[in-house]
C-alpha cells in the first residue's frame, strides 16, 4: 500500500522584524504540522513497527505468537519463495516497458498535438478510474477469455505461436498465463505512467524544438537530443509509479492468472489470509518493501536525473 | 573577414517576393517585398503585432508563407524545412537547452551536420562572445547577458548566411541592453554575417542597423537609414514612432519652385517642396511637421530679435520639465495644442516658466510635410503600449 510518506513542507509565519515574536506565532507551523505526523505515526510508523515485530515472532496460531528475535524466517522465507520475488520484478518490468512504450506516443500526442481535443484524450485517460480496480480487471477476464474474438484474433494472426514459443501462453489460451497477467498489469497501471509523462512533457518549451530544427536537427533527431532527455524525470516518475504497484499487485494475478503465475503478493496474501503463517508474510512484505527500495535507489542513482527534476 | 568566400557579392542576399501571412481571417503580414542585402544590419522595427516577427520566422523557415517567395541568394528556400535552411536564429527567450552545458549548447549545430572535432571552434567562438571559461556551466547558472551571448554563438557557429534575432535584447534591463548593443554591433562588423533584427525599441534599431524598416499593422511603412526615417519620415506612424513629432494642420497656400507656403491658424509657415510628400495643389491640406530639438523658444517680449525667414508659431508655455542635457517644454499654441520643444541648457532663459507668452521659431529646412488624410496619432500609441 502507498503511504504519505512526505508531510507538507512547514509555511514558516514571517514576523515583522521590530517587534519580539510571539510565542503562539513561532508555534503555529508546528500545530500545523500536527495532523500530518499524526496521521503518519497512526496509519504508516505503528503498522510498521508491529509488522517489524510480528516478521521475528515465532509460535502458532493456536498458542499465540512471541518475539523471539528469530529472523530466520527471512531465510526460510526468500529460500522458499524467491521464484515469486523473481517473477514479480519481471512481470513488473515487462508491464513498465509496455506501459512505457504505449504512454510514451500518447501522452506526446496530448501534450503536443492535440490542441482542442487535449481536454477530452485526458479524461478518456483518466475514465477507467472511476469504475473500480476489481471490475476492470475482471473484465479483461471476459477481454481475454478462452474462444474470445481477441484470442481467435491471434490465434488467426499466428501471434500466439509466436508468444507460445516464447514461454509467455500456452495452447490456444490468453487466460491463465503470464501474458494475461502483465496485460493487465499494463492496463492498470498505464495512467499512472502517462500522467507524469504528460507533466513533463508539455512543461518543454516548444522553442526548444524551434531551436533545435533551427539548428539542423531533423525531427526525429529533435525528438532523441532535446525532447527525450527533457521528459526524463516524467520517465522516472512514471516508470517508478508503475513498477512499485505493479510488483506488489496481487490482484491481476490472482484473476487473469494461474497457480504459475503467483506473484509475492499473491504469496503475502496467502500467508496472511489463508494460512495465517503472520510471521512469515510480515518478512515477505519487508524483503519485497527492501528489494523495491533497494532497486528504485540503484534506478535514481544510474538515470542521472536530479538537476532536471 | 567575410565568411562566405565561395559566394557572389549578392550571394547572401535575402529577398522576400510577395510574401504574406494569413491565420484564418487574420492577415498578420501582407504581400511585401523586401530585400536584405548581404552584410547589412537589417532591424525591422514596430510594434508588438505588426507582424515583424511572423516576416522573421518566415526567413527562418519556422512559418509558412500564405504567398510568395523566400530567396537566400539565389536559393529559392520558401519551403525548405529549418534544417535545410543556410540561416540560423537568435531566439526571443534564447531557447537554450536547459540538459546540455554551454558547449554542447553550442557544438549542437556544428554536431547534427555531423562535424567532427568541434572542440577548436567552439572553444574560439565562446572566446569571440567572451565566455571561455563558462563552457561546462548549464545555461541556468549563467545570468541573462550570458546566455544571451551563449545564444548568438550557438548561432554563428554554423556560418549562417543570415543571422536572425528575434527581440534578443527584450528581457535585459537598459544598461545591460546597451552594452549588449554594441557588443551584437562588434561581433556583426567582425564576422560580416548579415543580421536581420527584430526589435519595438527604436532607439535600438537606430543604434545598431544600417537600414531600419518600419512595420505597422503587418505592412512596411518605410525603409531607409536612420538618419533618413529620423530626418524625412513619410508617414504620420513612422514620425510619431520614431522619436516625437509637432503637427501643425495648416492650408497650401503657394508653392514657388523649391519651397510652399501654407497657411496655419492666421500665420504662414515655409517648407521646402523636397520634403513635402503629400499632394501640393494649392489649397490642399497638408500636415507640417517639425522634431522638438530643432525648434528655438523666445519669450515673446523679445520677439522682434528673431532673425528673419524662420517659421514662427505663437503660443503660451504650458509645462516645463527639465531633464538635465535639456528643458522640456510643451507649448500650447492655437494651431498645435501640445506643441513640444527641447531646448539644449545652454543659456537658460529663467522667464521661460510656465505661463509666459513666448515665439516657437524654427529653420524652415527643417520642417516636413505629410499628407493630411492619416492619423496624426499614429503611432504614438504603441510608443507608450511598449513603454507601459
Amino acid at each position: 500500500m502507498a503511504a504519505v510518506t512526505e508531510a507538507p513542507p512547514p509555511l514558516a509565519p514571517t514576523a515583522p522584524q521590530n517587534k519580539p515574536p510571539r510565542r503562539r506565532g513561532r508555534l503555529t507551523p508546528y500545530w500545523l504540522l500536527l495532523p500530518g505526523i499524526l496521521w503518519l505515526v497512526v496509519f504508516f510508523a505503528l503498522p510498521m513497527i508491529y509488522q517489524a515485530s510480528t516478521s521475528v515472532q515465532t509460535g502458532s496460531l493456536e498458542q499465540g505468537y512471541k518475539v523471539t528475535w528469530h529472523f530466520a524466517t527471512y531465510w526460510d522465507a526468500l529460500s522458499e519463495y524467491w521464484p515469486q520475488f523473481l517473477r514479480s520484478v519481471l512481470y513488473a518490468a515487462a508491464s513498465t516497458i509496455l506501459c512505457l512504450l504505449l504512454g510514451y506516443p500518447l501522452a506526446y500526442l496530448i501534450a503536443f498535438r492535440a490542441g482542442r481535443w487535449r481536454n477530452l484524450i485526458m479524461i478518456l485517460v483518466i475514465a477507467p478510474f472511476f469504475t473500480s480496480f476489481l471490475i476492470r480487471t475482471l473484465a479483461w477476464k471476459t477481454i481475454l477469455a478462452d474462444g474470445g474474438p481477441v484470442v481467435g484474433a491471434l490465434n488467426t494472426l499466428h501471434v500466439l505461436d509466436v508468444t507460445n514459443w516464447l514461454g509467455w501462453t500456452s495452447g490456444d489460451r490468453v487466460l491463465a498465463t503470464p501474458l494475461a497477467v502483465v496485460c493487465g498489469l499494463t492496463y492498470n497501471f498505464l495512467p499512472f505512467m502517462i500522467l507524469p509523462l504528460y507533466t513533463s512533457l508539455e512543461r518543454i518549451d516548444g522553442r526548444l524544438h524551434e531551436a533545435a530544427g533551427d539548428l539542423y536537427a531533423k525531427p526525429f533527431t529533435t525528438f532523441r537530443k532535446v525532447t527525450f532527455p527533457l521528459s526524463m524525470p516524467g520517465v522516472v516518475s512514471g516508470t517508478l509509479l508503475t513498477f512499485i504497484p505493479a510488483a506488489g499487485d496481487y490482484v491481476n494475478a490472482d484473476l487473469l492468472g494461474s497457480t504459475d503465475t503467483r506473484m509475492v503478493g499473491n504469496v503475502i496474501q496467502t500467508q496472511f489470509l489463508r494460512i495465517l503463517d503472520y510471521p512469515t508474510a510480515a518478512a515477505l512484505s519487508f524483503i519485497l518493501m527492501a528489494a523495491i527500495l533497494l532497486m528504485v535507489t540503484v534506478y535514481i542513482r544510474r538515470s542521472g536525473t536530479e538537476d532536471l527534476v | 573577414m567575410k565568411t562566405t568566400p565561395e559566394t557572389t557579392d549578392h550571394g547572401g542576399d535575402v529577398r522576400l517576393t510577395g510574401i504574406s501571412k494569413r491565420y484564418g481571417a487574420f492577415t498578420a503580414v501582407h504581400p511585401l517585398d523586401l530585400t536584405v542585402p548581404q552584410g547589412s544590419f537589417f532591424a525591422l522595427l514596430g510594434a508588438s503585432g505588426c507582424g515583424k516577427t511572423t516576416t522573421l520566422r518566415m526567413i527562418a523557415g519556422l512559418e509558412e508563407p500564405s504567398e510568395g517567395t523566400v530567396h537566400l541568394g539565389d536559393q529559392d528556400v520558401t519551403h525548405l524545412p529549418p534544417y535545410k535552411r543556410p540561416v540560423n536564429t537568435v531566439f526571443q527567450s534564447y531557447a537554450l537547452f536547459p540538459h546540455l552545458d554551454i558547449f554542447e549548447n553550442v557544438a549542437f549545430g556544428l554536431r547534427r551536420r555531423g562535424i567532427k572535432g568541434v572542440k577548436k571552434q567552439v572553444e574560439e567562438m565562446l572566446e569571440l562572445v567572451q565566455l571561455g571559461e563558462q563552457a561546462r556551466k548549464k545555461p541556468h547558472q549563467l545570468s541573462g547577458g550570458q546566455q544571451q551571448r551563449v545564444a548568438v554563438a550557438r548561432a554563428l557557429i554554423n556560418h549562417p548566411k543570415v543571422l536572425l534575432l528575434d527581440e534578443p535584447l527584450g528581457a535585459m534591463d537598459l544598461k545591460l541592453r546597451r552594452q549588449m548593443q554594441l557588443e551584437l554591433k562588434r561581433i556583426q562588423t567582425e564576422v560580416g554575417i548579415t543580421f536581420v533584427h527584430v526589435t519595438h525599441d527604436q532607439e535600438e534599431a537606430m543604434t545598431m542597423a544600417d537600414t531600419v524598416a518600419v512595420m505597422n499593422a503587418g505592412r512596411v511603412e518605410q525603409l531607409g537609414t536612420p538618419t533618413d526615417l529620423y530626418e524625412n519620415p513619410r508617414t504620420t506612424f513612422v514620425a510619431n514612432f520614431l522619436g516625437t513629432s509637432n503637427f501643425v494642420e495648416a492650408e497650401i497656400d503657394a508653392h514657388s519652385g523649391e519651397e510652399i507656403v501654407v497657411k496655419a491658424g492666421g500665420g504662414k509657415l515655409v517648407l521646402p517642396a523636397a520634403r513635402c510628400s503629400a499632394p501640393t495643389t494649392t489649397g490642399g491640406k497638408v500636415l507640417v511637421g517639425v522634431r522638438p530639438e530643432k525648434v528655438s523658444l523666445t519669450h515673446a517680449d523679445d520677439a522682434g530679435a528673431i532673425p528673419a525667414g524662420r517659421n514662427r508659431i505663437t503660443g503660451r508655455i504650458a509645462d516645463s520639465s527639465f531633464i538635465g542635457v535639456s528643458t522640456q517644454y510643451v507649448i500650447d499654441s492655437p494651431v498645435c495644442p501640445d506643441f513640444e520643444v527641447y531646448a539644449q541648457n545652454i543659456d537658460r532663459d529663467p522667464r521661460l516658466v510656465p505661463g509666459t507668452e513666448v515665439v516657437v521659431h524654427w529653420n524652415p529646412a527643417h520642417t516636413f510635410g505629410l499628407d493630411a488624410t492619416q492619423d496624426i496619432d499614429a503611432g504614438v500609441e504603441s510608443v507608450e503600449e511598449e513603454a507601459a
